[in-house]
């Protein structure tokens, strides 16, 4: 009985051809059969739609204040930064892993101290590049939990990374990278459009 | 009536191989005599997975796995429905029970050396299962869609795309849309009732006939099968599984159910490590709960997972934090062939083993309280410490386990 798993040292040169190519094509058959099902588990078509950008009017956003709004699912911040916020992002410049923001964490228009097309507003999806927690906007300069030398910016309580105003990273925080900035493009002065590079496609 | 029961039996076993079954694995299959405390875990393994599959099956009969209804079916199971109650406390107690069983299950194998050879193989289909038990309690936990299912699962999912290159691709397959949606509540919906049970009923199938072929260890870590009667082929210090402990387990059983029942009535949340409190709000996309922590059972590993803060072998933090987290689930499965100790169970083995799985223990408990605890640099630096600790007792196995004074084997099994 044990034999019969072994091939057989007398098998033939024919026989052992036409095992091979029969596992081999057997082989194939299950992968392409495969294939179906496992593309079927990629975003859905309607999924994809629902990527559509979203328009937002931030002219009663005073400085200081945050909006959140949804854009596919993620939050997205809209920081309106005081004249203070825009001084504290060259000062933490030393502590920080990307101050320049050299990774593309961002469209080439956000890729300057301030992470923004307008200096003091501020358009980056809240999540986390760690694991994906939303961090909290601490704008409380100097906390206790915190310590002195915290000049405002986004703290996050999963796992403890630190983030400035203009959602750079802190060294020797889990998170590897800067905050994502979405593209997005102002229609008029106080109309942003979240998702879009250009204004046709609102 | 014996009459006809045996003709009965004839019949059936001429076309069924029955009483050859119940002779091979129940009352003809011998187990050491000297089976202690610590050998009621696989038993019980098996009565909680059937509490999970029965009250399973009835919790899916009012649960939508629908991201817009799930919260509220799950609040309609604990209201409404007539002792929907006491399914779902029966459901989410044995979640936790079950890796409290499991737990004590696999450290009775590391102290009486269960995973040397010849049983492998039996140690490592137990750790695979290991990993479907892990998976169905991610899965389970995402279904009432509340705040700690929801973040708790961005944080898992978002672990595969540290991944270098496939992540991002990775990710979306996982999750069937570009962030944590409807559509990965309602796969992991199918994998939770379909898939892993399925695969966790096949695997404890094959971990019970691969144990029945190797024969049970015991304390002594001595094989019973090399002292046989020379009459009866029999071990001499083997007795049948049934009765002697198909009884015993029920003493067992009987004592589990208490504690069991006591959990459900009293203290069905268990403080917030069984449910946590943030899971009775429902998932709120835009905000992350001020503190998130696992559910118990995954805490030591979480901490592992926040424990890397720099950057270093030019590999970033986060995906050694995931390399760490994955390999102190994995590293269990090197067991049977880090231990160079020429004998089994703890009762012969040296000092050095004995510490080392001390401070083993003592890590895991250790980071399993970090892990419940918001970080702080202390605690990061604690958990950074005992991540080593925890390490080190595999990587540093076979070198204490060779050198170390052990004291003889018996030749037979003490009383």
């Amino acid at each position: 009985m044990a034999d019969s798993f072994s091939i057989n040292e007398e098998m033939s040169g024919r026989r052992k051809f036409l095992v091979a190519a029969t596992s081999v094509a057997g082989g194939i058959a299950g992968a392409a059969i495969a294939t179906p099902f496992l593309l079927s588990m990629m975003p859905s078509e309607r999924a994809k739609a629902a990527g559509a950008p979203v328009e937002v009017d931030i002219s009663k956003l005073e400085p200081g204040m945050l909006l959140m709004v949804e854009w596919r699912g993620k939050v997205v911040w809209i920081l309106n930064r005081t004249p203070d916020m825009l001084e504290s992002l060259a000062k933490v410049e030393g502590q920080l892993a990307d101050p320049n923001s050299d990774k593309k964490q961002q469209p080439d228009y956000a890729k300057n101290r301030t992470r923004s097309i307008k200096p003091e507003i501020l358009v980056a999806e809240g999540v986390c590049t760690h694991l994906g927690c939303s961090p909290v906007f601490r704008k409380d300069v100097a906390p206790a939990d915190l310590g002195p030398d915290w000049l405002g910016g986004f703290f996050c309580p999963c796992h403890g990374s630190k983030f400035d105003l203009a959602g750079r990273v802190y060294k020797s925080v889990p998170a590897p990278t800067n905050m994502v900035v979405p593209p997005h493009v102002y229609l008029s002065d106080s109309r942003l459009l979240i998702g879009s590079e250009s204004e046709g496609s609102a | 009536m014996s009459n006809i029961f045996n003709s009965m039996l004839a019949w059936v076993d001429k076309r069924f191989p029955l009483s050859s079954n119940w002779k091979a694995h129940l009352s003809e299959y011998y187990a050491p005599k000297n089976f202690n405390f610590w050998y009621f875990f696989g038993s019980l393994a098996l009565l909680v997975l059937v509490n999970q599959l029965l009250t399973g099956i009835f919790l899916t009969m009012n649960y939508k796995p629908d991201a817009s209804q799930a919260f509220a079916s799950v609040e309609y199971i604990m209201r409404d429905v007539d002792y929907g109650w006491l399914i779902r406390y029966m459901h989410s107690t044995g979640a936790s029970m079950f890796f409290v069983v499991v737990y004590l299950h696999m450290f009775r194998g590391m102290m009486y050396g269960s995973y040397r050879k010849p049983r492998e193989l039996l140690w490592l289909i137990g750790m695979v299962i290991f990993f479907v038990l892990m998976s169905l309690a991610f899965t389970g936990y995402i279904l009432p869609w509340g705040q700690m299912s929801y973040w708790g699962a961005q944080v898992i999912v978002s672990m595969f795309g540290a991944i270098p290159s496939i992540g991002e691709t990775l990710q979306q397959w996982l999750l069937g849309d570009f962030t944590l949606s409807d559509a990965a509540l309602n796969r992991f919906f199918a994998y939770h009732v379909v898939t892993l049970p399925l695969v966790l009923l096949v695997l404890v199938f094959v971990h019970i006939l691969a144990l029945h072929e190797t024969g049970s260890n015991n304390p002594d870590g001595i094989e019973i099968k090399e002292n046989k009667n020379p009459e009866t082929g029999i071990p001499v210090d083997g007795i049948p599984f049934h009765p002697y402990y198909s009884v015993k387990d029920i003493v067992g059983v009987v004592v589990f159910l208490i504690v069991f029942c006591g959990i459900i009535f009293f203290a069905p949340e268990m403080g917030g490590y069984f449910l946590e409190y943030n899971n009775f709000i429902p998932a709120n996309t835009l905000q992350t709960p001020d503190h998130i922590a696992p559910v118990w059972y995954f805490t030591p590993y979480y901490s592992m997972l926040r424990a890397v803060t720099v950057n270093f072998l030019g590999i970033d933090a986060k995906l050694w934090g995931v390399i760490l987290m994955a390999g102190s689930v994995v590293v269990f499965c090197f067991l049977p062939w880090l231990d160079r100790s020429p004998v089994k169970s703890i009762r012969y083995k040296g000092p050095y083993f004995k510490i080392a799985l001390t401070l083993f223990v003592i890590s895991f408990f250790v980071l399993g309280w970090l892990g419940t605890k918001s970080p702080t640099p202390l605690y990061t630096l604690l958990a950074q410490i005992f991540t080593v600790i925890y390490f080190a007792f595999f990587i540093l196995m076979p070198w204490y386990s060779k050198i170390d004074k052990t004291k003889p084997e018996p030749k037979r099994l003490k009383e």
